[in-house]
Order: structure tokens, then sequence, then C-alpha cells
């Protein structure tokens, strides 16, 4: 891993009005890794995504200190083009959110938005997006159908499918698999694998399997602190932190 | 223990009796505008403009000017009702403006609609030059209409779920782009609320438009209808009721109007039933 | 190619402006009619209009004082509210609470219609049964009078009544009920002393809404309130402020229509007035919450 990371955080400090939600976060991530953030409910990892892409942005009375870089931006700047920024890092939500359009348009939204109007340039687009999502098998027969009668594993693929479709670098995941069974979990998981040769995927997740499944680094967020942060294998096996060892091993959570 | 249930079975009688009071109401208002309008209205009345030499009253162009004023004060109204709603809900945060435009909002929905017709005159009719006209009127109940818009549109945005929104700013679609294709789609079941309400006051209202459209019943084409004055359903009931005594003309307009609040009411419900269902 | 951020905020600078139409709407409506209805007032003198018992507009020797309009209005309403309340609330409590299936969908659309007709329609039927009724009942040589108003006012308030106090009442807590109940309380008696209390602000927001409405209606009253300027008793012919303005404005001039001016002045004073108390009546009852 001798590459330059893509997302540089340094002493990332995040309020919401008077609440810290995030304390000096420093972490940085490479390309083509999956990396999960871990951590128990309200402990800042969906907080920390979001600033990534400035989601955040949504709330009002929200402050950041320090810095994040994407590559050579600085993500927290205000001046920043915050659509640029969301092609580049796209996200995939906790529940699935598809729009109430058809397969193909929900697809095509992205591109679309970003000014693609060729149809057989769409076509090709969705077409390889859905292959990407290991979605198209399923689906080919029947793009012009809505996407809310798919399943709801279906759904989720079909939001990565939607977030790859814009040919982003990096793939925000918010516990995309929380809401799904464990065989549209497996799918999504088999997934990461593959998505991971194109994208750099950061993923927050509460199941400690999947973690140790599908990533290469893991980090354990605790009350809005990174406490540790590492290679999976060796955050799994051999923690540094206590508080890292008693949450893994299920003495908190 | 006596005297309290007798209280009881009072209080359960008065509300009982309440409830029956108001069905009776509505009761007695549809067998009397039946009763009385069913033999006046004919095909002849509703097909014909009136007529001073044969002595006959057709109501043809009451009907036509209704439908100009609705259509010309939900152009306007519409488009400005949508837009103040897509910014109150969407764009605005709390401020003096928006505290300042809540208030208006609310004002313009209390406001009698005598009083829109008075200022609807000083402002369309003379300030603005389109004299009595349907233009003068279709304007005053836009203004009338534009908080109904508003409130309705607003609780409409209000149920398309945030998800949708997200989903599409992570897209990197920007906003106002976002609002157009996710969020407005999925509010457009509020708009055509908007729409029946205003309709409704639109076919009901006669104490704004006495002054601003005026009372005359000549039939015009589309072209012209802006320019010139005209009476509305409600308008012309009054005026044959009020100054000509011809009840029974006043009795099969009623029936009309009263035919149009029901569909009216039937429309708003079958939208209220598919939002249901899709959510 | 501006950036998508200038554009974001040109486009809420747009919408804003777009908003701000209702604002101006409002400045208007309360910049003309004070700019229509001040100068009759200065020339009368206030307390000759407000307080003057005679209107005598189309005299030679022309006399402008509103107070019968003023009291017909003030009593009217509050005969309509006499009325129109304990009927409107009954309805409520049993439309919330007892009714269920088709009797609560059919007293639903009923008063959905009622709050759809036409006032001409009010009117009409008024004019046309209530009036001859009035007439023969209490032997009168004309039934047009401030009680046929004020009947043909509680009818039309009712929708308005019924509704918001059926809200106010469905978002009363079950457990309140349920803890009166436990107590040994009928149900009659949990909804009368427990539910009532508890929706208090919203039934009285929809009995200021009531008043709003009684003060500003016109055409109905018109058709069957007789419209002589007398000071107002029950069986007496009256005229209303709002149907003083409709009666005369189509043939006025000069003092006489601004004088017109002034009254729809005075009656959007009180209308100010009736939207502050409801106002701070639905902002106190949300602090409650």
């Amino acid at each position: 891993m001798k590459q330059e990371p893509i997302i540089r955080c340094r002493k990332l400090s995040l309020w919401y009005s008077k609440t810290q939600a995030l304390k000096d976060i420093t972490i940085d991530f490479y390309p083509n890794s999956v990396n999960a953030l871990i951590g128990p409910s309200g402990c800042g990892k969906s907080t920390f995504i979001k600033t990534l892409n400035r989601l955040n942005d949504l709330i009002s009375e929200v402050r950041t200190e320090g810095e994040v870089f994407y590559r050579n931006t600085e993500i927290r700047d205000p001046g920043l083009d915050v659509t640029d920024l969301r092609k580049e890092i796209g996200m995939v939500f906790q529940k699935p959110n598809p729009f109430p359009m058809s397969i193909y348009d929900n697809i095509a939204y992205g591109p679309r938005t970003h000014g693609i109007r060729n149809r057989s340039e769409l076509d090709d687009i969705v077409e390889n997006a859905l292959k990407s999502a290991a979605l198209w098998d399923e689906t080919s027969d029947r793009l012009r159908k809505s996407a809310m009668g798919l399943s709801g594993g279906q759904q989720q693929r079909l939001c990565i499918a939607r977030a790859i479709a814009v040919q982003p670098q990096v793939l925000l995941m918010d516990e995309p698999t929380s809401a799904l069974d464990p065989i549209s979990t497996a799918k999504i998981e088999e997934l990461l694998s593959v998505l991971k040769e194109k994208f750099t995927i950061i993923i927050v997740t509460h199941n400690m399997q999947q973690a140790m499944r599908s990533s290469d680094t893991t980090s354990f967020f605790l009350l809005g602190e990174l406490v540790e942060s590492g290679n999976t294998e060796q955050v799994f096996s051999h923690p540094h932190d206590k508080r890292t060892e008693d949450y893994i091993t299920g003495r908190f959570g | 223990m006596n005297r309290r249930q007798a209280a009881g079975i009072c209080s359960r009688i008065l509300v009982l009796a309440s409830a029956t009071i108001v069905i009776a109401i509505l009761a007695f208002i549809i067998c009397e505008v039946v009763g009385r309008g069913a033999g006046s209205l004919t095909w002849q009345l509703i097909s014909t403009t009136p007529s001073y030499l044969n002595g006959t009253i057709g109501i043809l162009p009451d009907i036509a000017n209704t439908i100009y004023l609705l259509l010309f004060s939900l152009v306007l109204a519409l488009p400005i009702g949508v837009i103040s709603a897509i910014y109150l809900t969407e764009y605005a945060h709390p401020g003096k403006i928006e505290s300042c435009i809540e208030f208006a909002i609310e004002t313009l929905s209390g406001i009698p609609s005598i009083i829109y017709g008075l200022v609807g005159m000083l402002v369309f009719c003379q300030l603005f030059n389109f004299k009595t006209s349907l233009a003068a009127g279709a304007c005053t109940l836009a203004i009338m209409n534009i908080p109904t818009v508003i409130r309705t549109v607003q609780e409409s945005l209000k149920t398309v779920p945030q998800s949708y929104r997200e989903g599409a700013l992570a897209l990197g679609s920007g906003k106002g782009h976002t609002i157009w294709t996710v969020v407005l789609p999925n509010a457009i079941d509020g708009i055509m609320s908007g729409c029946i309400l205003s309709a409704g006051r639109v076919t009901s209202e006669s104490a704004a438009l006495l002054f601003t459209a005026g009372f005359a019943h000549s039939l015009v084409p589309l072209s012209e209808a802006l320019s010139s004055p005209g009476a509305s359903l409600s308008v012309a009931l009054y005026v044959y009721a009020k100054e000509q005594g011809e009840f029974g003309v006043a009795f099969a307009i009623a029936i009309m109007l009263l035919i149009i609040t029901f569909l009216i009411n039937l429309a708003a419900m079958m939208i209220a039933k598919a939002k249901k269902k899709q959510i | 190619m501006p950036s998508s951020k200038t554009r974001e905020v040109s486009i809420s600078a747009l919408l804003l402006a777009v908003t701000l139409v209702c604002v101006a709407a409002v400045l208007l409506i309360t910049v003309y009619l004070m700019w229509a209805g001040l100068p009759a007032i200065s020339e009368i003198g206030l307390g000759n209009f407000l307080l003057g018992k005679e209107w005598a507009s189309t005299s030679s020797n022309p006399k402008f004082g509103i107070l019968p309009f003023i009291l017909t209005s003030v009593y009217g309403t509050f005969g309509a509210i006499l009325i129109g309340v304990p009927i409107g609330i009954g309805a409520a409590v049993f439309l919330s609470k007892i009714a269920k299936g088709p009797v609560k969908r059919i007293l639903t659309s009923a008063i959905d219609i009622l709050a759809g007709i036409p006032s001409v329609i009010y009117g009409l039927i008024g004019m046309l049964t209530l009036v001859p009724g009035i007439r023969k009942l209490f032997g009168l040589p004309d039934g047009a009078s401030l009680l046929a108003a004020i009947i043909v006012l509680a009818v039309m308030i009712l929708p308005s009544i019924i509704k918001l106090s059926a809200v106010a009442l469905d978002s009363v807590p079950k457990e309140y009920e349920e803890a009166s109940l436990a107590l040994g309380s009928t149900p009659m008696e949990a909804y009368l002393h427990v539910s009532i209390p508890a929706a208090r602000s919203g039934i009285i927001a929809s009995i200021v809404l009531g008043i709003g409405r009684a003060i500003g209606e016109a055409m109905a009253i018109m058709m069957v309130s007789g419209n002589v300027a007398n000071m107002p008793s029950l069986f007496g012919s009256v005229r209303f402020l709002t149907t003083a303005i409709a009666s005369e404005m189509s043939y006025s001039s000069g003092l006489q229509r601004q004088a017109l001016f002034s009254i729809a002045l005075v009656l959007f004073a009180f209308i100010m007035i009736v939207n502050a108390l409801l106002h701070l009546i639905l902002k106190k009852g949300k602090k409650h919450e």
C-alpha cells in the first residue's frame, strides 16, 4: 500500500450545534481497498462518512474543523462545488432508497443529471452498472418496470448500481446490509470484493463478521473518537487498544 | 348515582343530536335545492344565452365564464403557489423574512372575500385598468387561492421521503435539479388537490367577483374572455334570485353548483386515497 | 457556465422573490384599504363615523354613522357562535370519539360538502325557506331579519368548527381517556371532563375561526337580513358591515363611496384582530404540546 491516499483526513472534528460528534479524526484511505468502519450506534461512523460527501450540509448548525482532502481537494471548502464532489464520491444508504421510477430511470438518473442524453450511451451505462452490481440477470427483462417492485436486496443492489453509474472513485456505504436478509447480505458482500477493483469503498457496518470477511482495513469508532485503525486481520487478531478488544469480543456495543 | 346516569344519557343524546342536525341540514339543503330546481333545469337553460326578445333565460354564458375564471385564476395561482411552497419547505431557513411570509399567508387566508372584491376592484379594475372584466376577477381569485395552493403543496412536499432527496444529492444532483426531478413528481397529489380546492373556491365565490368581474350574461369566446365582464354561476344565482326574482333558474343553478361541490369532494377523496395506497 | 453553487443561490433568490407575492398582496390590501378608507373617516370624524347611529348616505343631508352595522355584525356573529358552537362541538365529539366505519365516513363527507357549498346557496334557501318560516312563526310583516341571518351564519360556520375541533379531539392521547375510565368514569364523562379540556386550544381556535368566517360573510346574509340600516334587533331588518359595502357599492359616488371603503377598513381591522387572536391561540397550543 505505498500509493498516495485517495482520502486524507487530519484532526477532523464536528459539532451538531453544541454537541461534539467527531473528535480529531485522523485517517487515510487508499485506492482499491475496502475499509470498514465499526463501532456501537451513535459513535459517529455515519456522521463521519457523510462529512466525506458533504451530505451533512443538509443539517443546519453543523460545524467542522480540521482537514479532509479528496486527492488535492479540500472537502470542507465552503466554495467547493458539492455536486462535483458527490460525482466523485458516491453513496449507498442504510435503507434502500430507489426513486419511484423505472429501474432504467433510476440508474440513468445520475448520468442524465451530469449531462448525458445520448440514448445508446445511457443504455450502455445502465447495462454495465447493473452487471457490476450483479443485478443484470434479474432485471434485464424488466428495465421499464418500477424499481419499487424489486425485493429489498435487489433494491439495495439497484442503489449500488445507481451509485456506480456515475463512475465515482470512492463509494461510501452506510450499513448497506442492515435492512436485508442474510442471502441478500451475502450477495452484497460478494460484490464488495469485485467492486474494489474499480473503487475505493468505505463501509459502515454493525456486523463484525462482515467487517472481518470483506474488508482490508478496519477502523473502530467510539463516542466520536477513532480508537484504532489498521489492517483488518491485525485489528481483529491483535487489537492495540483495550476498548477495541472489548468491542470485538462483544463485551459492549 | 341516578343524577350521574341521567347526565350521561343527556349528554349522549345531545352529542348524537348535534351530529344528526349536521346530516339533516345537508339532507334538507339537497332536497330543497333539487325539489325546487329540478323542474327548471332543462337542456334549453344550460345550452342557451338569455334573450330579452324571447324572454328566455339561458345560463350557458355563466357556465363558460366560470370555466374561464377557473382557468385564468389557476394559471396565475398555481405557479406562484407551487413555487412559494417549494421555497418554504425546501429552501427557507427560519428567519425574519420567513415568519413575515408565514404571517402573510395566514392573513391572506383569513381576509373575507368581500374585501378581496373591493381591493381587487381598486387595484385590478382601476389601477391596472382592466375595467370590470374576467381578467380582474381571475386575478382577485388567484390571490385568494394562493394560500390554499401553498398549504396543500407544502403538506404534500413534507410527505416526500427525505431519502429520495438524499439519494439524488448523493449522486451529485444539484438541489434545484433534485427538487424538479425527484421531489416534485412525488408531490403531484398535493398540486392536484391544490387545484381542486381552488376550483371549489372559484365556483362557489361570489362576493369577490361582484365588483371585479361584474354580472354580464353574454357569451364570449376564450380569446375575448379576459377583457369582457361576466357572471360566474354563483354570481348568476345571486343576480337571478335577488335582483330578478327568477327562483326556478336560481335553484337550477344551485343544483349544478351542488353537483360540482360533490364532484370536487369526490376528487379530493380519491386523491387522498391514492396517496394513502402509495405510502 | 456559473458554478452549481452560484446557480443554487440564484434559484433560491428567484423562488423567494415569487414567494414574496404573498407579502406584497397583504401590504397592497392594507395600504389600499387605508388609502381609500381614511379620507372619509377624517372628513366625517372618527367618532361620528364609528359611533353615529344613523346611516343615510343618499339623503340631501347625508349621515354616515356605522354603529348599526358594527353592532349588527357583532350581534350576528355572537348569535351564530351561540348556536353553532354547542352543535359544532357536540358533532365533533361524535365524529372523533363515537362514530365508526360508514357512519364516520358519511358524517365526514357531509361536513366536507357543507363546507364546500357556495354561500349563495345558503342565502337562496334562507331567503325562500327560512325567511317565510320566521315570518309565519312569529307573525311578522317580513321574516328577513337578524334572526334569519344568525341561523344562516350558524349553519355556515358549523363545518369549520366541527372539523378543527375534531382534529383537536383526535390528537388527545388515548391514555388520558383510559386513565379517566380506569377511575370509574363513563366514556361520556371522560370525553366531557378530560378530552374536551385537553383539546381546549384547538377547540377555541375553531371558534375564533368561526368568528372570522361569520364576520366576513357577505352574500348569504345579504339575501336574508332585509338590508335596512337599522340599529339591530332580533326580528328587525338589519345591515351588516359586509352587506353595507356590497349593497351600495354598485351605485355609490363621492363621499358615500369613500365611506364604503372606510367600512371595509373597519371590517379589515376586525378581521386582523380575530386573526391575531387565532395566531396567538394556535401558537400557545403548540407550545403547550
